[in-house]
């Protein structure tokens, strides 16, 4: 289904989480309500241990939450049975992690190219299409190489590479500046907005990082399991 | 995603030759211990095994294996000849004298007095001379490994003499007589003969070989003999497992294979399971992430059996080589002649491999089930 630009592609209401049980249960999210657009790059900030990482897991069908509901492009994910929420994830998410979670033994290609191969594409069309991307982020000269030869920027840019290698339609990246320095992590954001943000495609960044605010197009700040307020940025805004 | 887990496999050297060379040597030691152990049980009937021209065995009901026989009276042999089915039945005298050279070399010996006129008894391998020359006075075929033993180094060749008990022999063949249980010489002569080499004792029947007439099974002809005579009467096959059942019942050698088995299969089980388990466990986060990026349960499933069927195949494959090269060198020695890697080993192993890898595999599936793709999230 094509979502025309800047309508909700993800809508979260009242969303509650909780880990453990009795005295111990600890609550996560506090009924959130969050919605990301297509076309924007949603910036979710607040302080540690506020439910960042938690309501993203819940977005993309990592977690299940203990009650709301979670839609993704007009689908009710949690309707979905597991197996069709693992294809629907396949299909339609692409992923950014801190540590970037690059498999060490694959080269750089191959990396980028593990979405297309689970989703059953041949090996060398896959590795193809994963070139022509890294190419397009500027690791034409590290095709080949493995993560352990690339440096920090380097693996992000090969981790968000994989992120968009099968053109999903929602990219949850979480802390991609996290583990690079100020330089690094400003030319990562400027190939994510560069290179991700897509009118049928929204982009949901969790960071602490300031610094980086001014690629957002919203910002939603958390606190306490609660979505506090939503800033909506305009090119004046975000010049500044 | 096949290639994808290859792989990781092989991404990891230090893991993967490890469990590589954990399987390999499992499998070797296994494949070397059981066919050894299977080969010396065997050679307990070599002697039953080379005696081609008879079906059924007749003895003393006393008597439990080959080694240790109690005798028959001549009359036996009559009354054998006399039970209906039966084609003809002769007799067969074993016992172990002590041969000497003319050099001084000497050996305990296992010596087969085998029928006078039919030489029945004897086994139809020979090397040099021939069966029929045991016709001549005082005269013994000797099996090649026995010729070695007392005349080492020395060329095969017929006509030499031995001493037993005080009788000048010649050697009138060298035969291709299965190696026996204990590494003596096998010496084959005529029965009549063969009371004399021995000594003190004389009349010494301690077998009568029977053959069915046509169309009587030997199993039938055992049953008939014993009803007749009162004898005890096996079947060749039979005769040959209760030699093997009396030496694994009667003696420390299954349990000490037994122990080395055991140990093999649980270095095997234990090393290489817990290898693939830390090899699963260390990459943990990229299961997650592959997780996260939608790969199925079924997909990684498939995965971490595709990694533990791969290293089982090439360890075992690359143990069962060691085993075959290990039993090509020995095969051909005089000391182990006999004792090869038997088929059954090769699959047996095989599936104790494959359960070994399945089972160092299900530990770590479950591992990488009851992950929780959103703990790739967690730094």
């Amino acid at each position: 289904m094509k979502l025309p630009s800047s309508i909700d592609a993800v809508r979260c209401r009242d969303l509650q989480k909780h880990f453990g049980t009795g005295e111990a249960q600890v609550h996560v999210l506090r009924g959130v309500n969050f919605s990301a657009r297509a076309g924007e790059l949603t910036f979710l900030v607040g302080p540690s241990g506020c439910g960042k990482t938690t309501l993203i897991s819940v977005i993309a069908g990592l977690l299940d939450p203990a009650a709301g509901e979670v839609e993704l492009f007009g689908e009710q994910t949690a309707r979905l049975s597991p197996a069709e929420r693992v294809l629907f994830r396949r299909r339609n998410l692409g992923f950014v992690f801190q540590q970037y979670n690059l498999l060490p033994a694959l080269t750089a290609s191959e990396n980028a190219a593990v979405p297309l191969l689970a989703a059953g594409v041949k090996h060398a069309e896959a590795v193809d299409r994963a070139r022509a991307l890294l190419v397009k982020l500027g690791l034409e000269r590290r095709l080949n190489a493995m993560p352990r030869e690339l440096s920090g920027g380097q693996q992000q840019r090969v981790a968000l590479a994989r992120a968009l290698v099968h053109e999903p339609r929602l990219i949850v990246c979480d802390e991609p500046t996290a583990a690079l320095d100020h330089a690094t992590g400003e030319s990562v954001m400027e190939l994510l907005s560069g290179s991700a943000v897509h009118p049928e495609r929204a982009v949901i960044v969790v960071t602490h990082d300031n610094r980086v605010f001014r690629h957002a197009d919203s910002i939603a700040h958390m606190d306490d399991g609660r979505i506090t307020h939503i800033e909506q940025r305009t090119p004046a805004l975000r010049e500044n | 995603m096949n290639f994808v887990a290859l792989r990781m496999l092989t991404g990891d050297r230090a893991k993967y030759l490890g469990l590589i060379f954990a399987i390999a040597f499992s499998t070797f030691l296994l494949e070397n211990q059981t066919s050894i152990f299977a080969g010396i049980m065997r050679r307990t009937g070599s002697q039953i095994e080379d005696v081609t021209d008879a079906d059924v065995w007749v003895m003393d009901p006393a008597t439990k294996y080959f080694e240790e026989t109690k005798a028959l009276k001549d009359t036996d042999l009559l009354r054998v000849r006399g039970v209906p089915g039966v084609e003809y039945a002769v007799r067969l005298f074993k016992a172990q004298p002590v041969a000497r050279t003319s050099k001084g070399n000497f050996s305990a010996a296992v010596m087969l007095g085998v029928d006078d006129a039919t030489l029945i008894g004897a086994p139809r391998k020979i090397l040099l001379g021939s069966w029929e020359r045991l016709r001549e006075p005082d005269s013994v075929v000797l099996d090649q490994a026995g010729y070695n033993l007392l005349f080492p180094g020395e060329p095969l060749e017929i006509g030499r003499t031995l001493e037993m008990n005080d009788h000048l022999v010649r050697i009138v063949g060298i035969s291709d007589a299965s190696a026996p249980f204990a590494s003596f010489p096998i010496l084959h002569a005529r029965y009549s003969e063969g009371l004399t080499f021995l000594g003190r004792e004389r009349s010494q029947m301690s077998f009568v070989l029977a053959r069915p007439k046509p169309g009587i099974t030997p199993k039938e002809l055992t049953r008939r003999i014993h009803d007749a005579t009162g004898l005890k009467a096996r079947t060749r096959n039979e005769f040959r497992w209760d030699c093997i059942h009396y030496y694994m019942e009667n003696t420390g050698i299954p349990v000490n294979f037994g122990i080395t088995i055991s140990i093999a299969l649980l270095i095997g089980l234990v090393v290489s399971g817990q290898t693939f388990y830390l090899f699963t466990v260390e990459n943990l986060k990229q299961f997650g992430a592959l997780k996260a990026i939608g790969v199925t349960n079924a997909g990684l499933i498939g995965m971490i059996l595709l990694q533990a069927l791969t290293v089982g195949f090439i360890g075992y494959s690359l143990g069962t080589g060691m085993a075959a090269t290990f039993f090509e060198i020995f095969s051909h020695k005089m000391a182990t002649r006999g004792i090869i890697l038997m088929w059954e080993t090769v699959v047996g192993v095989a599936l104790l491999m494959l359960f070994v890898v399945i089972a160092a595999s299900l530990l770590s599936i479950r591992r990488v089930l009851v992950l929780e793709p959103a703990a790739v999230f967690r730094g």
